[in-house]
């Protein structure tokens, strides 16, 4: 098996890579302190179609095979983790619509998300509730015949501060659903989280529901089937953009170091002589190949609907965002105290690259999962 | 639909099962999430394995636990998709 980009997506690549370089990496610093993405650059992002990158045309997306959608979350990841967050969250939302939404809902809420004109958040993690998805505490219960009454409490939710529409998790009788709601919904608190260790543009909010109707045409897929698939459909795509994403973490990192022990001495010579230099630069080198390989691998089996391409994108998740933290790890170190400082894009990307092995699925769960699939698979 | 080709689809699907469900009698009326055989994971495999395996799309209104209780619901949902 060979991997080779086409000519297609490596013209995309290239596009996506002029974006990041001339309108995210500039700023993506100022982001971070300012712990918000402007308004402009969310247009722009949707205006280059990749609010809606995984929709097909019909719904005005750019309908990118998995490949080439692993290549943008790369090239965003390389610039800033909070944009390319924003641009998974309205495909994890969109892809969660486009196949399990009423046909009502997908010609209400697609084309909006895909053109940029409402951004969309996912509403799952709970202040008791993270990895532990099947016990949520928000629920839906009857108003009357045609509308349920939301009562709960979500956390963490990212875009939570600019979202005009939720996907909204809870349960029906017991039973594990989801629903959509707009943002101005009576009884819908939303609250601001700021100081995050990481992804601090990512503008997170608290949402409370006290008694906050729904109409029933909203829910999406059925009652009880609101974790599997719908929840895990969105949650799949999420994991396999971050490991993308943690490849451009990963690549920005290494690039920075090979540029700085290019020009900066010590000892009268460059910090690229230094052997244990250059074990450091060269872990990173191989583990970046590594990722990228798992990550190709776990995009290839999505494209061709294969039932094992959840695994091998929780596998590609684990180990990239492992990788992540590592390599940047490293690139601070390596980087001194100009690594530190606020200036340095690589403390950022050290920060960011720490969430990366909390969101969607801890380490230790995708570990629990993998083993879980290990037994299965090589079990005599 | 012959009998022969019901009882391939519910060869491809028993096989499929097993990757999973090792050292389990199953049989084409078994009971797979009463039993707590699978996990939620292995649920989202099940409904990727059924739409590439047999060329059919699993859409909102097919969401109903009794399609993918047993084999024979599976067979089933299959041959009214096909």
């Amino acid at each position: 098996m060979g991997i080779q980009l086409s000519e297609h997506q490596k013209k995309d690549q290239a596009a996506f890579r002029e974006f990041v370089n001339k309108e995210i990496i500039p700023h993506a610093n100022k982001y971070d302190s300012e712990e918000r993405l402007p308004d402009e650059l969310l247009v722009k992002v949707a205006r280059q179609g990749y609010s809606g990158a995984i929709l097909p045309e019909q719904f005005g997306g750019r309908a990118m095979d998995y490949i080439t959608y692993g290549l943008l979350n790369e090239e965003l990841g390389r610039g800033c983790a909070s944009v390319r967050g924003f641009m998974m969250m309205q495909n994890m939302v969109a892809l969660t619509l486009l196949k399990w939404g009423s046909e009502e809902q997908k010609e209400r809420w697609l084309g909006k998300i895909a053109s940029g004109q409402i951004i969309a958040a996912f509403a799952l993690t709970e202040p008791e509730i993270g990895s532990d998805a099947m016990h949520i505490e928000t629920t839906f219960t009857d108003a009357d015949n045609e509308t349920y009454m939301v009562n709960g409490h979500k956390k963490w939710i990212t875009l939570g501060q600019i979202a005009d529409l939720f996907l909204v998790f809870g349960k029906r009788r017991g039973k594990l659903s989801a629903v959509l709601m707009e943002k101005d919904t009576p009884g819908l608190t939303i609250t601001p989280l700021t100081g995050m260790l990481g992804l601090r543009a990512s503008m997170l909010a608290e949402l409370h529901f006290d008694n906050s109707p729904v109409t029933k045409e909203n829910l999406v897929g059925r009652v009880g089937f609101g974790f599997v698939p719908v929840g895990i459909t969105a949650l799949n795509l999420g994991r396999y953009s971050i490991a993308w994403g943690c490849l451009g973490i990963g690549q920005a990192c290494l690039d920075a170091c090979i540029d700085h022990t290019s020009t900066r001495k010590q000892f009268g010579d460059y910090l690229k002589n230094h052997q244990l230099i250059q074990k450091m630069i060269a872990d990173m080198t191989v583990n970046l190949k590594a990722g990228r390989l798992l990550s190709y691998h776990a995009g290839h089996m999505q494209e061709m609907g294969d039932q094992d391409a959840i695994m091998e994108i929780m596998v590609a998740k684990y180990f990239t965002s492992k990788m992540a933290f590592k390599i940047a790890s490293d690139a601070v170190q390596i980087h001194g105290a100009s690594g530190c400082s606020h200036d340095s894009a690589v403390q950022r990307h050290l920060r960011d690259a720490k969430i990366m092995e909390i969101i969607e699925g801890t380490s230790q769960i995708h570990q629990i999962k993998i083993a879980d699939y290990a037994y299965r698979e090589y079990a005599g | 639909m012959d009998s022969s080709q019901v009882n391939n689809r519910k060869t491809r699907i028993k096989t499929f099962l097993l990757r999973y469900i090792r050292n389990y009698a199953l049989e084409d009326d078994s009971d797979i999430f009463g039993g707590g055989l699978v996990n939620s994971l292995f649920a989202m495999q099940l409904i990727t394995f059924l739409e590439k395996e047999f060329a059919i799309t699993i859409e909102n209104r097919d969401l109903k636990l009794d399609n993918f209780r047993t084999v024979n619901a599976m067979a089933d949902l299959i041959e009214r998709k096909s």
